[in-house]
């Protein structure tokens, strides 16, 4: 009996998981297959799902539009450039907060957090004075900076807890072995982090990629990533929804690969210190 | 060479005052026991002299030259952990050769001395696993090879054997005891299992609170402890400790029985009681009486053979000439 009830619960766990999977899913399944029909088929009503024209005009249109490879070197530019810049500024930070904690320690970890609960918007005016005066408006270099501001307390934070999880004996021991600081570190203390390190990278990209906010507000021609490209396609053309999701699918497929050929990785990342 | 040298040293976290001023002499060659309850700051001072924590105030010297603030790569000293502190993400002859690969020895002899050491601790056949897939004792061993290969002044071990199963810690023990003979470097050994500090130690350093109640050879301690405290910490199972009319017989505050000088008979003795808890260890039996109007419990060990059950009466004779008599401070006196 008891062996029953474990397999009927399992039916169900699986099948809510997947009810929610799906559920989630569903808009960029949505906007995916969308981007294949013509115009007048995106906005039939009734909706069709499935049985429609498969088309790839809408593709053709907007390659031949808009400058696709430009908007998506701008995010690679800026994705990875936020995001290693970030992590050459983190990993000094999260190591002393980790192993030589002070007692303010954790109020910096805090505060660090708490401008994340601040609306992006309220400092939107003072940032784009400052980018105006230090002439990087558009500028590949001044959206790097800002979005490394805005990803650094989640980089240190992850960071921080990937290196609290190393035990303090072993780098004891490696003090004992007669490592210095130096040899610690590059011998003992990044091997260890590594997985670590990766996870933290591979979350930052991903956020850096998607972010909307700043990107679209402090760009115009010269430095807009993909989320502007998407936006180039949204409410002044009117609405061409076929085209506007042939753009987001184009917009997405890299990360979406990106992240599914590293799962692994982001799980750990994601549940970050929730799983011992 | 490996003598070490402590001098008034004190070590203060914030207000809290772990180890008051604090001489000790360890010398080459010795096998010294640090043993106390948890809490008592054994471990602190382990960590002091291994260079892992900072002195507050005093002087730590290590073959005559002072290494209070010399760092822990430079004092020549290996220290094995409690949870063993291996390298995870490298291999057991990656982790024993680490120590050597920082001093910067050739190669050839790293590798020499990591098949010795191999040999030595029966990890041949291990050298190119990774620390996950080793058992509680092997990585205990990679620790001691790791220590062994650095060829240290001495080598200090922190609970070393307190994560494994009892079986092996009596295997581990022995070994640890033989590589002391073998090597005849100076080992200082923290633990709070006192039969680890009887069966191990050259000299017992008692710690309470950071003092250091007694230091002597397991004998020493076990035939004439310095205090109640000492007397009830070293022997296994605990000393008797009767108060009363009876102590004031022997003009004491205080006398301490230990539960081996008690002889118990079924029919006459001095004393008599009702057995509670009978242990049976097969050699040994440990009766724990009870109403005896002397303490609340009386322990005795009596021949495995001795059949007396719950409840029984039971007569109990001291040996008179091991009786142990302390006064009001707890200090023992002849």
């Amino acid at each position: 009996m008891a062996r029953a009830v474990t397999t009927n619960r399992k039916i169900i766990n699986t099948a809510v998981a997947w009810g929610i999977g799906l559920l989630v899913f569903f808009p960029i399944l949505w906007t995916i297959l969308t981007s294949f029909k013509t115009e007048a088929q995106a906005i039939a009503d009734p909706p069709i799902f499935l049985g429609f024209d498969w088309t790839l005009e809408n593709y053709a249109v907007v390659m031949e539009r808009s400058d696709y490879g430009k908007y998506l070197w701008n995010s690679i530019v800026i994705a990875g450039g936020s995001t290693i810049l970030g992590i050459i500024i983190a990993v000094p930070a999260a190591w002393s907060m980790a192993f030589v904690p002070s007692k303010k320690t954790k109020d910096i970890l805090l505060w660090m957090l708490s401008t994340k609960m601040l609306p992006a918007v309220g400092v939107l005016y003072p940032i784009y004075l400052l980018f105006i005066k230090m002439g990087i408006l558009d500028s590949k270099i001044g959206l790097v900076i800002v979005l490394m501001l805005i990803n650094l307390p989640i980089i240190v934070w992850m960071l921080y807890t990937y290196f609290k999880e190393i035990p303090g004996e072993i780098l004891e021991a490696a003090r004992m072995d007669g490592a210095s600081l130096k040899e610690e570190v590059i011998y003992i203390l990044t091997p260890m982090a590594i997985p670590g390190i990766a996870s933290t990278l591979l979350l930052n990209v991903i956020l850096a990629w998607n972010e909307a906010f700043w990107t679209l507000n402090l760009t115009a021609a010269k430095a807009a990533p993909l989320t502007a490209f998407i936006a180039s396609y949204s409410s002044p053309e009117g609405l061409f929804y076929a085209k506007l999701s042939a753009a987001s699918t184009m917009a997405i497929a890299p990360i979406l690969i990106l992240g599914w050929f590293s799962q692994k990785q982001l799980v750990s990342g994601l549940t970050f210190g929730a799983v011992k | 060479m490996g003598r070490i040298t402590l001098d008034k040293v004190t070590k203060s976290f914030g207000d809290v005052n772990v180890i008051p001023p604090l001489d000790l002499t360890i010398n080459d060659g010795e096998f010294v026991v640090f043993v106390g309850p948890s809490g008592c700051g054994k471990s602190t001072l382990l960590r002091l002299i291994a260079g892992l924590e900072d002195v507050t105030s005093g002087q730590i010297r290590i073959d005559g030259e002072d290494a209070t603030n010399l760092p822990p790569a430079k004092r020549k000293l290996a220290m094995v952990f409690q949870s063993y502190a291996l390298y995870p993400h490298m291999s057991v002859r990656k982790n024993i050769a680490f120590p050597m690969k920082m001093a910067g020895v050739d190669e050839a002899e790293q590798k020499k001395r990591i098949e010795a050491a191999a040999k030595a601790l029966n990890l041949t056949d291990y050298l190119d696993r990774r620390p996950g897939q080793l058992s509680g004792g092997q990585r205990q061993r990679v620790a001691i090879g790791r220590a062994i290969v650095r060829e240290p002044s001495a080598f200090l071990f922190d609970e070393p054997l307190s994560n494994l199963d009892a079986a092996l810690r009596v295997n581990m023990r022995l070994e640890i005891s033989e590589l002391h003979n073998q090597l005849e470097t100076t080992m200082i050994y923290v633990t709070h299992d006192q039969v680890e500090a009887m069966t191990m130690a050259d000299k017992i350093v008692v710690l309470r609170a950071g003092h250091i109640e007694q230091v002597g050879s397991p004998l020493e301690l076990y035939r004439a402890p310095r205090n109640k405290f000492v007397a009830g910490f070293i022997g296994s199972p605990k000393m008797n400790f009767i108060e009363g009319a009876v102590a004031q017989q022997h003009g004491a505050e205080t006398i301490g029985i230990r539960p081996e000088h008690i002889t118990a008979s079924e029919t006459d003795g001095m004393w008599s009681g009702k057995v509670g808890v009978a242990e049976h260890l097969g050699s040994d039996t440990f009766l724990h009486v009870h109403d005896s109007g002397l303490a609340e419990t009386i322990t005795v060990r009596v021949n495995g053979e001795f059949s007396l059950r719950h409840g029984d009466t039971v007569y109990l004779t001291p040996e008179m000439d091991k009786v142990h008599k302390f006064d009001a401070q707890g200090l023992r006196f002849e």
